[in-house]
């Protein structure tokens, strides 16, 4: 709480939603650098000669993509009739040997689903209680890293083993959630605040709370798990066809997804602006009057500095340019669709 | 810091409203809006309209919240803060002064009995707290 932090329960955890404020800090990340502590987020490593194929049967992505040792994919897993049960980070870590960044809320289920999807030759270990997360994100957040650890950290979706300041061993992953470049700094959670105030040390660096977290994530179009996709969508619905390879061999809701590609989606989930107000999670989304779905992500954008949104519409309502409505409590305000992501020209869209 | 300007009388609420003849200049408090946060996005009545002492006569969001503001008096609204539309951010800057909402003719001054002092409000915050 010293540095004024505003605190919510969140999975568990007490969160800082804000520090100095959402919309300076969002505005830090996108100009300069944030960190951000994510130390909730949960990790599993998973260990053996069997590692690959069987987590290749779990995942829908295809970890061919990550046979380079300290690679890393983006991928869902999802259940026999195709939902979602969470999105992941899978990193190549060791010969044999795959680290696995989840949802904090979905920590416990995870576990169990992929425990119970793994031969007993394979290990799994839940390394959350003492893995800390801390991600550094912004056009600076490179040259600092570069700075602590006295060398550039390794290629988008790689990571590498650093020590910063020539003493805090750490593991730094080229990946986020802002649409910044940057990285995601792993490190034993004995080490966690050391690793904070050596990032706090450089006054370009913003402290940052869940709130920017979010509305970075947002003007990104990143999905959310638990507004945007959760236990009752499937990926190529949700727009994260590009996750699924239904080419690579068996895994846990192909046959599914494989109907639901042949059939074509029956809804898509589409990036909606506003004309005013801030629309939310849960309102509803219309098409001359009539209710089409509802919103799934919504916040304010400090970018543009209006309110956006994703919200689930039938395919036909999908197209860009297409005109709806979102009722915002009282108020049905107009909406567009609009192309993703929100907010372009960003250090990582630069690149 | 956040200050209560000892002409104002406020509510439960967190509104301030500051008397002028027989009409009230309604905002809400520097508590409010640092509980708030950033706003960026105000949803007022239009002149004409009746508040009612008690009900919401509109909303206040934050990049984080949406919140209802609720009247302290009864009356005609005679004014409204237009500039809110395109810098809500008055709000947080200046609660008392550029960030006020609304005017409203009163309808019934008892009403204001009802409000507490600045004093009284600061030990209502910190009993809340």
């Amino acid at each position: 709480m010293a540095l004024g932090a505003r605190m919510v329960p969140f999975a568990g955890f007490e969160m800082p939603v804000q520090y100095v404020g959402i919309i300076d800090e969002h505005k830090a990340v996108r100009r300069s650098a944030g960190i951000f502590d994510i130390c909730h987020m949960a990790e599993f490593r998973v260990f053996g000669f069997d590692a690959f194929d069987a987590l290749q049967r779990i995942v829908t992505n295809d970890l061919h993509k990550i046979d380079e040792l300290g690679s890393a994919v983006y991928t869902v897993m999802c259940a026999p009739d195709g939902t979602i049960i969470d999105d992941l980070i899978v990193y190549h870590t060791g010969d044999i040997e795959y680290l696995i960044i989840a949802n904090a809320s979905n920590r416990e289920a995870d576990a169990m689903w992929i425990r119970k999807h793994l031969p007993e030759t394979v290990e799994f270990m839940d390394e959350s209680d003492r893995t800390a997360l801390i991600a550094l994100q912004g056009p600076e957040a490179v040259r600092i890293i570069t700075d602590l650890a006295g060398e550039e950290p390794s290629a988008r979706f790689h990571l590498g083993e650093a020590r910063l300041d020539e003493t805090v061993p750490v593991i730094l992953a080229r990946t986020g959630y802002t649409g910044e470049d940057g990285v995601e700094i792993l490190c034993h959670s004995s080490h966690a605040v050391a690793v904070w105030r050596l990032l706090l040390s450089f006054p370009e660096v913003t402290p940052c709370g869940l709130g920017a977290r979010d509305t970075l994530r947002l003007e990104m179009g990143y999905a959310l798990y638990g507004s945007d996709i959760d236990s009752e969508t499937d990926p190529l619905t949700a727009g994260l066809g590009w996750v699924v390879s239904l080419a690579k061999g068996e895994f846990v809701g192909r046959d599914r997804l494989v109907r639901i590609k042949a059939d074509g989606p029956q809804r898509k989930l589409v990036a909606l602006t506003v004309s005013e107000g801030v629309p939310r999670h849960g309102y509803p989304v219309l098409h001359d009057g009539v209710l089409v779905g509802t919103v799934a992500s919504g916040g304010f954008s400090p970018t543009l500095q209006r309110g956006i949104a994703t919200a689930y519409v039938p395919v036909g309502l999908a197209a860009v340019g297409t005109a709806l409505s979102v009722e915002i409590r009282r108020k049905t305000v107009a909406a567009e669709v609009v192309k993703a992501p929100f907010v372009t020209g960003t250090s990582l869209s630069a690149k | 810091m956040t200050s209560y300007p000892s002409d104002l009388r406020y509510d439960k609420e967190h509104e301030w409203i500051r008397v002028e003849g027989d009409v009230a200049v309604i905002g809400i408090s520097d508590f409010a809006q640092d509980q708030l946060g950033e706003v960026v996005y105000v949803d007022l009545p239009a002149v004409g309209d009746t508040v009612t002492s008690g009900e919401t006569f509109g909303e206040v969001e934050s990049v984080k919240s949406v919140s209802e503001l609720f009247s302290p008096v009864s009356g005609e609204v005679v004014k409204v803060n237009d500039d809110l539309d395109g810098a809500p951010e008055a709000i947080n800057e200046d609660a008392y002064g550029t960030g006020w909402m609304i005017e409203v003719k009163l309808a019934d001054a008892s009403e204001l009995d009802g409000l507490m002092s600045s004093d009284e409000y600061q030990d209502f915050i910190a009993s809340e707290a």
